[in-house]
């Protein structure tokens, strides 16, 4: 195994003095728990960097898991060894023998960040490349277009050695930018919305809304996924909440006015968002409306379902395509599962013609109208389960049936 | 009856018992239709599902889909058939070998008859396929190679690994691989070797009868044998066997967790039986390394087959004339000839296949059995 650690870059955070010594502290739990299955694995810090120890794994296991990560740019594999001429150079040698496919152009690019090495960059670009080009007779060097670019770079601990620069996904640590609801329905645009607003480095809590028997198990199962598949990205647990809709949902329907049933309904969901939001310390709502897509997401029908809420509405696929959206969703991981034929809350009792221009007015005479409201939120909120997932969490199929069945 | 000594493993391994357990309670309980979407319903295809995850964790694939059918013959003929029928615009070619399983050769005989042009490569006379002789035989229109793991009746490894290398660069090809007799026996990187399609058995490791398995990998489909729903990912409609596809993926786990002790405790065993079998001038010992650590096969040239068959069972023990599923067949056995036996030959086929109960005084109980055997029969043999 040619390589030995791992390093990995934050990129500028922009994040200064006090702050950064945060997040980073932040970084290193995250990539502790996105490498639980690895035993053996080592981690250590430098000023604005983050170090792993593979102890023996392969780095590409590891590199594929932590690129999906957010808060980290880059990646690369490097060997490393102590910063000194002939290591150097012996290391430089290991690297180049040891790519798949032997490379006819290259490139080296040594950088001294410890200015008390002896050589200076320009000098060490000489000496490791002249050594590479002696032991590989086939290999020129190619400035401009290098098929390969040989790093070193020099620090006082140790010198790296790598070649590599696997781009990561970005974005902020979690929960960098505070805490916010996520309304997941199990549909292809929220889990996107929730992936989004994650890397920006929002703490999400998500919460589903749920009907049964108008709705099935096998739909809250699939959100249950969904939650799993965003905690995978984060790199931290993340909290689903549960809330029992029917009884609401029902009285909605009940009080005649089918056009604007999906705006009652999305005021009510965002009143319960918003008392949860209140209860667990979260400063806005997440979710995954695009301008248009639907008749509630007319503007609108986003300016009367909005003011149902008072918290910062963020809604991070507002512009986007549809087709953008499925694309990022696949990217993610999320579409398969998104896709599963289960019935959510909101495509059921689909009145015919919504209403794409709801009036407020109308809209607050009616829930004026309706005084057990307040009391069915009150009893929702009460009986909401709320579940803490993690990317491993079991999913009921993993618990069916008897362990000694199997 | 009296006390045996079953030696006819590969034939059918007796279920555990822990698998008969799981096979009793879940029938017992888990009477309900998994696509039925009632909670039993849904209980039941979730007990499938933690039966397929069981088995992908077990046989160490991470991607792909596990499927599961009536059996190995099922599992050979939907791969074969069915990677054929869908990818017969890719072209019309189809490699495989001389000694493959009957469900095999005889799906491929069927898709001759259709217009696929087949080639059977021949195997040396120890019983294995030369990689190189299958890069030879590819062609731009070759879609599919199927080649088995280790050989039902005379118990050669053949090289899956070489294989998949040497496929590994055409994406166009897909490889199929019968490992009904391998599963749980010997260790087999999946997905390391490049294998599209893999078939296996839940009753050769001791699971029940009726369930066969097909690893399906990802992004491969296959045109289904059966019209129907779409149970099995729309591949093998038919409400599924619950109980036994549970029962399954038990014996499934028990066999890999076990593959690599048994294989060590068995080898001893075959070692032992082929030097004897070696050292007996009217015996003559079939295929050679690498081989499968839980079969021998031997030939007595002169004698029909069923009569030591019998006369071993004279003395309590049980085994096969070949494979078991052609064992009435009185024609040579079409491996044998391949190997390069005459036709005489080829009819005298004993295939004795141990399983994990057996220790070394289970052979010297069949040594000696064979011994008596042959000193009755020795006056006898006509020279062919």
């Amino acid at each position: 195994m040619v390589y030995d650690q791992l390093v990995l870059r934050y990129g500028d955070l922009t994040m200064k003095g006090r702050n950064r010594n945060q997040f980073e502290k932040k970084m290193l739990r995250q990539v502790k728990n996105a490498l639980t299955g690895f035993e053996g694995v080592t981690y250590w810090k430098t000023y604005g960097r983050l170090y792993v120890r593979l102890n023996g794994h392969p780095y590409g296991p590891v590199a594929d898991r932590l690129k999906e990560l957010f808060g980290l740019t880059s990646l690369s594999p490097v060997r490393s060894c102590s910063p000194d001429l002939e290591d150097i150079r012996a290391a430089a040698l290991a690297v180049m023998s040891a790519l798949s496919t032997p490379p006819k152009t290259f490139k080296m690019s040594v950088k001294r960040a410890w200015k008390k090495f002896p050589h200076n960059s320009q000098e060490m670009n000489h000496l490791v490349g002249a050594h590479v080009l002696r032991a590989f007779p086939e290999l020129s060097v190619n400035v401009r277009e290098p098929e390969v670019e040989l790093r070193v770079d020099i620090q006082e601990e140790s010198a790296y050695i790598f070649c590599e620069v696997i781009p990561a996904v970005g974005g902020f640590p979690f929960g960098s930018n505070g805490k916010a609801m996520l309304l997941l329905s199990g549909g292809i645009d929220s889990p996107v919305a929730g992936w989004m607003a994650m890397r920006k480095g929002l703490e999400l809590e998500a919460v589903h809304f749920h009907s049964y028997p108008f709705t099935s198990q096998q739909a809250t199962d699939k959100v249950i996924e969904l939650s799993k598949r965003l905690s995978y990205f984060s790199g931290t647990p993340i909290k689903l909440h549960l809330v029992p809709f029917t009884d609401i949902q029902t009285s909605l329907v009940q009080a005649g006015q089918e056009h604007l049933i999906i705006t009652l309904m999305r005021r009510a969901m965002l009143r319960i968002t918003e008392q949860l939001a209140e209860r667990h310390g979260a400063l806005g709502i997440v979710t995954g409306e695009s301008l248009g897509q639907v008749a509630s997401q007319t503007l609108p029908s986003m300016n009367v379902i909005g003011r149902a809420a008072a918290l910062p509405m963020l809604k991070p696929l507002i512009m986007m395509d549809k087709q953008e959206i499925i694309n990022l969703a696949v990217k993610i991981g999320t579409y398969e599962t998104s896709i599963l034929p289960y019935e959510d809350c909101c495509t059921l009792f689909l009145p015919k013609s919504p209403s794409t221009n709801p009036n407020m007015r109308v809209v607050e005479r009616i829930e004026a109208g309706m005084k057990e409201l307040d009391d069915k939120i009150a009893v929702a909120l009460q009986n909401t389960e709320t579940l803490m997932l993690t990317p491993n969490s079991d999913n009921s199929a993993a618990q069916a049936g008897e362990d000694s069945w199997f | 009856m009296k006390e045996k000594l079953y030696m006819d493993y590969s034939a059918s391994a007796p279920l555990l018992s822990e698998v008969a357990d799981t096979l009793l309670e879940v029938t017992r309980q888990i009477y309900f239709n998994p696509s039925s979407l009632h909670e039993g319903g849904i209980q039941a295809a979730k007990l499938i599902q933690r039966s397929r995850t069981l088995v992908a964790e077990k046989l160490g694939t991470a991607s792909g889909n596990w499927l599961f059918t009536s059996g190995g013959t099922e599992s050979n003929n939907l791969a074969v058939k069915g990677a054929a029928r869908q990818y017969r615009n890719r072209g019309k070619h189809i490699i495989t070998t001389a000694i493959e399983h009957a469900s095999v050769h005889e799906s491929m005989l069927q898709l001759q008859e259709e217009g696929f042009k087949v080639t059977f490569l021949p195997v040396g006379r120890e019983g294995h396929v030369s990689v190189s002789d299958v890069e030879a035989a590819l062609t731009d229109e070759t879609i599919l190679v199927s080649i088995m793991h280790v050989n039902n009746e005379i118990g050669t490894v053949q090289p899956i690994q070489e294989i998949g290398r040497l496929l590994s660069s055409r994406p166009r090809t897909l490889f199929h691989v019968d490992a009904v007799q391998s599963i749980g026996k010997l260790p087999l990187d999946i997905e390391g070797c490049g294998i599209h399609l893999l078939s296996a058995s839940a009753h050769k490791l001791g699971g029940p009868r009726g369930v066969g398995l097909l690893y399906v990998k990802e992004g491969i489909t296959l045109q289904p044998l059966l019209s129907g729903g779409s149970q099995e990912f729309g591949l093998r409609p038919g409400t599924e066997n619950v109980p036994s596809i549970v029962a399954a993926a038990k014996a499934v786990r028990l066999a890999a967790e076990g593959a690599e002790a048994s294989a060590a405790a068995m080898k001893p065993l075959r070692d032992k039986l082929r030097a004897f079998a070696e050292a007996t001038p009217e015996l003559k010992v079939n295929g050679a390394e690498p081989l499968a650590p839980h079969i021998v096969h031997f030939s007595y040239p002169g004698m029909k087959p069923e009569v030591i068959i019998h006369m071993l069972e004279q003395h309590g023990i049980l085994a096969s004339t070949r494979s078991a599923c052609s064992s009435k067949d009185s024609k040579p056995s079409r491996v044998l000839l391949a190997l390069g036996a005459s036709p005489s030959q080829a009819s005298g086929g004993v295939r004795i296949s141990f399983g994990n109960c057996h220790r070394e005084a289970h052979v010297d109980v069949l040594i000696k059995a064979l011994e008596s055997i042959i000193s009755q029969l020795k006056h006898l043999g006509r020279s062919t």
